[in-house]
């Protein structure tokens, strides 16, 4: 049995054996399939979600590690149906190629902007490499998150 | 060496090189004999809408005839104005569902705004070809796409003319409205649909197509179709698939490729938690469809992927691969001693232009086999049920998807259905569909919706690699400094000893064949047992950082400006081959170098540790320069502070596209050189997982400025072109910075990091 506390709704899975990998919990058991699979040993950051507002890598997570916690996924990045400024910057620049790892890409990128409102190329790479591109998107990434930041400082 | 010999027979393997090298005039004229314009009327729901079918006439009529909304229209207006295209090919991460929607949306002069992408069903008698490779897309479909859009158009305007009492020619559009420019009238598409979707479908030789000048859409920025669904989470990869009921498997082979299940402890996995099932697959011995292993049937993917833990199968491996790379290399090196053993081109006299020359320069260039590791590891959905099958898949090649079930499942074609999902990269390795092949062998098992998940480990031991290889070259300079001749021995593998494998031929046709008069290509083969295939600009993405780095060492030789030798040798503006757009056009060339060259700031003063690199490559018919801005510490540490690109594709169709496919190609031809190598030894491939195929990280990655040359030459692809250049580009910038040649890759080899 887990307990967890995923996007602010608690669930009590019964079925679950508390080892099982964060990752295949939110993907098999609550249908939350915008966090990827990439790897399974925490190379990738595909998996990445956020827990109390850190990135982690879910894949290499065990569930039991994360009860009793704020786990945030990608599906809840966007409030009330308005969209995170990142996911609309990186809509704007048209950060995707494949998609696949860019859920994981903008869950690393909310937890640095929510630490770092103004980061630079460097913070942005030292946040960002633990998240793999296999399409090589980077450039778009570092772009789209300075953009977001802008935005969020001209909002505050 | 049977395992050598079951891939030689394998056919698919050859297939798949088909795919990806037919000649882009051929793929053009298949497509185009397929634009049978037929609309379809009268359509439930209360709007009207206008269907264009580029299938044969005969489906065309019958859909037509049965008056039912069938979803394998591809372009449908309806009444209230909302524009539907159905984009036809799988989209991998090329952009293909974005841009082949702008075209049809040009011609048509829709509003953007009111236009609704959908993936349309695989069906080859509908659609013609649809997967995803060779560049392959643009060329074959642009003229297609164009006159669909126009034949539309062309409806619409003729309806508003016909209410209006107007010629047709005192008629515009834009935005998705007719307007009468004397009068100031205006109808929308979805006012004109009705009444559009009586006239009869214009012949598509009639149709009037725009001019450049005229574009509104195409040419821009625009972002991708899917972009909302994939930055907030939404189900779209082939991996998202749930169905009610569903189970999930996974799908153990041995190790060493060609190896069988003698016996497994299927007894102790059945009892883990979570598992339902257990048991082996003898397969179709065709390792592009299905080989022997063990699925794990279970109630949830850990569970199946946990209990592969306490898998013990006992494997017969007599049929192995028994490969070891670092025993080819040995072979290799031996054979660069010598001349091919096979004669693929022989121009000229290369012996009289090295006896004659100035001086000659010998050099041993190689390169190790890659994997593909596109970031969703392999998967599919399938379901079996009444002797047919439906499968949900993120392949490159659907259709031949479609082929590959029906033969291992011994069931007619008709009996498969499958559903294109977009694909978490691929970059050629979901050309073959073995991971679909063994969903639906499980599925006709278990009888119930079943998804098999592959591990990052199984990706990485069952791909098709590309395959690594080793070029022995000569050249000659005379006494003017020009390149005067030029020998490869190229060393290559083969399955059978006759042909090479896939993704390791040569064809001829590569730099500098057809640019100087003495030229000879020869061939050794090794056996090879591993499996290997297309990955991202076959042959050029290797062939190019050996024949590319060892003109530049030529230039150095020579005394001579490496940017002036390679325009020097492009020579007169001309097609090697006149009337085909599938070879090198020496003008093309020359542009896109100086371009670059110009771009980059080539013959600028550098500080010291500090060079540019200059390389040139044509391949999938687009011409592409690039220039690597490069430093180097004592420690041989690279610094890679900006690549620049120059390419010409003819008419670029989304820019934001186009400018992120070249700037993805640096990046992957980066990540590729620096440190990535499969090798295997005993059979067996020896990295795992990332933590040993360290593909690049945002930290090391430059920035990448593009340029594109837009010629009036009709447009290709940019799925692969961009990559080739890199290679050479950033070995002979290193040579600049250090006086360092490469000519082993990865980089890793000769101790530089990043």
């Amino acid at each position: 049995m887990v307990r967890l506390n995923v996007n602010g709704k608690e669930h009590v899975l019964e079925e679950v054996d508390a080892s099982t990998p964060l990752l295949w919990v939110l993907r098999d058991h609550l249908g939350l399939v915008g966090t990827k699979f990439g790897c399974g040993g925490g190379y990738c950051g595909a998996c990445t979600v956020q827990l109390n507002g850190r990135p982690i890598r879910s894949c290499t997570t065990p569930s039991s590690a994360a009860e009793g916690q704020a786990i945030r996924t990608i599906e809840s990045l966007a409030a009330d149906g308005i969209l995170h400024p990142l996911q609309a910057a990186w809509i704007e620049h048209d950060v995707p190629q494949c998609g696949y790892c860019q859920a994981g890409q903008l869950m690393s990128a909310a937890a640095l902007l929510a630490r770092n409102s103004s980061p630079s190329d460097a913070d942005i790479d030292s946040a960002m490499r633990g998240n793999l591109c296999r399409c090589g998107t980077y450039q778009r990434i570092r772009a789209a998150i300075h953009s977001a930041a802008e935005k969020l400082g001209g909002a505050a | 060496m049977k395992a050598a010999e079951r891939l030689a027979r394998d056919p698919n393997l050859k297939a798949v090189v088909r795919e990806v090298e037919a000649s882009l005039d051929a793929a053009r004229r298949q497509d185009v004999s397929r634009r049978t314009f037929l609309k379809l009327t009268g359509l439930a729901g209360g709007g009207l809408t206008l269907a264009f079918y580029l299938g044969s006439p005969s489906v065309a009529q019958s859909q037509e005839a049965t008056g039912e909304f069938a979803p394998n229209a591809f372009l449908t207006i309806s009444s209230d104005g909302s524009i539907l295209i159905y984009n036809k090919n799988p989209e991998v991460g090329q952009g293909i569902k974005t841009a082949f929607p702008m075209i049809v949306a040009e011609e048509l002069d829709a509003n953007w705004n009111h236009v609704r992408i959908e993936q349309s069903p695989i069906d080859e008698a509908v659609y013609g070809r649809q997967a995803a490779g060779g560049s392959r897309s643009i060329p074959s479909s642009w003229d297609q796409l164009r006159e669909a859009g126009a034949a539309a158009r062309a409806m619409l305007v003729s309806a508003a003319s016909e209410m209006w009492g107007v010629p047709v020619d005192e008629c515009s559009t834009a935005n998705s409205i007719v307007t009468h420019d004397a009068t100031g009238r205006q109808l929308t598409y979805g006012e004109l649909a009705e009444s559009a979707a009586s006239l009869p479908v214009p012949d598509p030789g009639s149709l009037m197509l725009k001019a450049r000048d005229d574009y509104r859409l195409i040419g821009k920025r625009i972002t991708g179709v899917d972009n909302e669904k994939i930055v907030t989470g939404q189900p779209l990869f082939g991996i998202d698939t749930t169905l009610p009921g569903m189970v999930y498997a996974s799908y153990s082979k041995c190790p060493a490729t060609g190896g069988r299940v003698r016996d497994a402890n299927f007894d102790e996995i059945r009892s883990l938690p979570g598992v339902q099932d257990a048991f082996a697959l003898e397969g179709n011995d065709t390792v592009t469809e299905l080989m022997p292993g063990v699925a794990i049937v279970g109630d949830s993917t850990w569970a199946t992927q946990s209990a592969r833990t306490s898998l013990r199968v006992d494997w017969d491996e007599s049929e192995a691969s028994t490969d070891s790379w670092s025993g080819l290399v040995e072979q290799a090196q031996g054979l660069s001693l010598q001349t091919g053993s096979e004669t693929i081109r022989d121009f000229g006299n290369v012996e009289e232009a090295f006896e004659g020359a100035d001086q000659t320069l010998e050099a041993f260039y190689s390169y190790p086999f890659v994997s593909h590791a596109p970031l969703e590891p392999q998967n599919c959905t399938a379901w079996y049920r009444d002797g047919g099958i439906e499968i949900w898949a993120p392949s490159q090649t659907p259709q031949r998807a479609i082929q590959n079930v029906a033969n291992v499942l011994s069931i007619p074609e008709e009996r498969v259905t499958l559903h294109q999902t977009r694909i978490g990269g691929g970059f050629g390795r979901r050309l073959l569909n073995d991971y679909v092949c063994e969903v639906a062998a499980i599925a006709r098992e278990v009888g119930v919706p079943v998804k098999l998940q592959w591990s990052r480990e199984d990706d990485m031991a069952h791909d098709f690699y590309r395959p690594g290889g080793f070029h022995a070259l000569k050249a000659s300079l005379d006494g003017t400094g020009r390149l005067s001749g030029w020998e490869d021995h190229f060393i290559t593998f083969t399955h059978d000893g006759r042909s090479p494998v896939s993704g390791g031929e040569t064809r001829g046709g590569e730099f500098p064949e057809g640019l100087l008069d003495n030229f000879r290509l020869t061939q050794s083969m090794l056996t090879l047992a591993t499996p290997t295939g297309p990955w991202r600009a076959p042959r050029s993405n290797a062939i190019a950082f050996a024949v590319q780095s060892f003109y530049h060492e030529l230039a150095v030789a020579a005394g001579r400006d490496h940017l002036e030798m390679l325009l020097e040798i492009m020579g007169e503006p001309r097609w090697l081959e006149e009337g085909n757009v599938g070879v090198l056009n020496t003008g093309r060339a020359a542009e896109v170098i100086k371009l670059a060259a110009a771009q980059a700031g080539w013959g600028q003063p550098l500080p010291p540790g500090r060079g540019l690199g200059l390389a040139f490559y044509f391949s999938h018919a687009g011409h592409f320069a690039e220039v690597a801005d490069v430093s180097v510490d004592g420690n041989r540490r690279l610094s890679v502070h900006k690549v620049t690109v120059a390419g010409d594709v003819g008419p670029i169709v989304n820019l934001s596209g186009a400018e992120n496919q070249c700037q993805g190609a640096v990046m992957d031809g980066l990540s590729t050189m620096l440190g990535l190598e499969i090798t295997m030894e005993n059979g067996r491939v020896q990295q795992s997982n990332f933590h040993q195929y360290p593909l690049m990280r945002i930290n090391n990655a430059p920035v990448v400025d593009v340029h594109f040359i837009e010629s009036d030459f009709p447009p290709t692809g940019l799925g692969e072109p961009a990559l080739p250049p890199l290679a050479p580009a950033i070995c002979n910038a290193i040579y600049a910075a250090t006086g360092h040649r490469v000519r082993t890759l990865p980089l890793s080899k000769d101790g530089f990091s990043v």
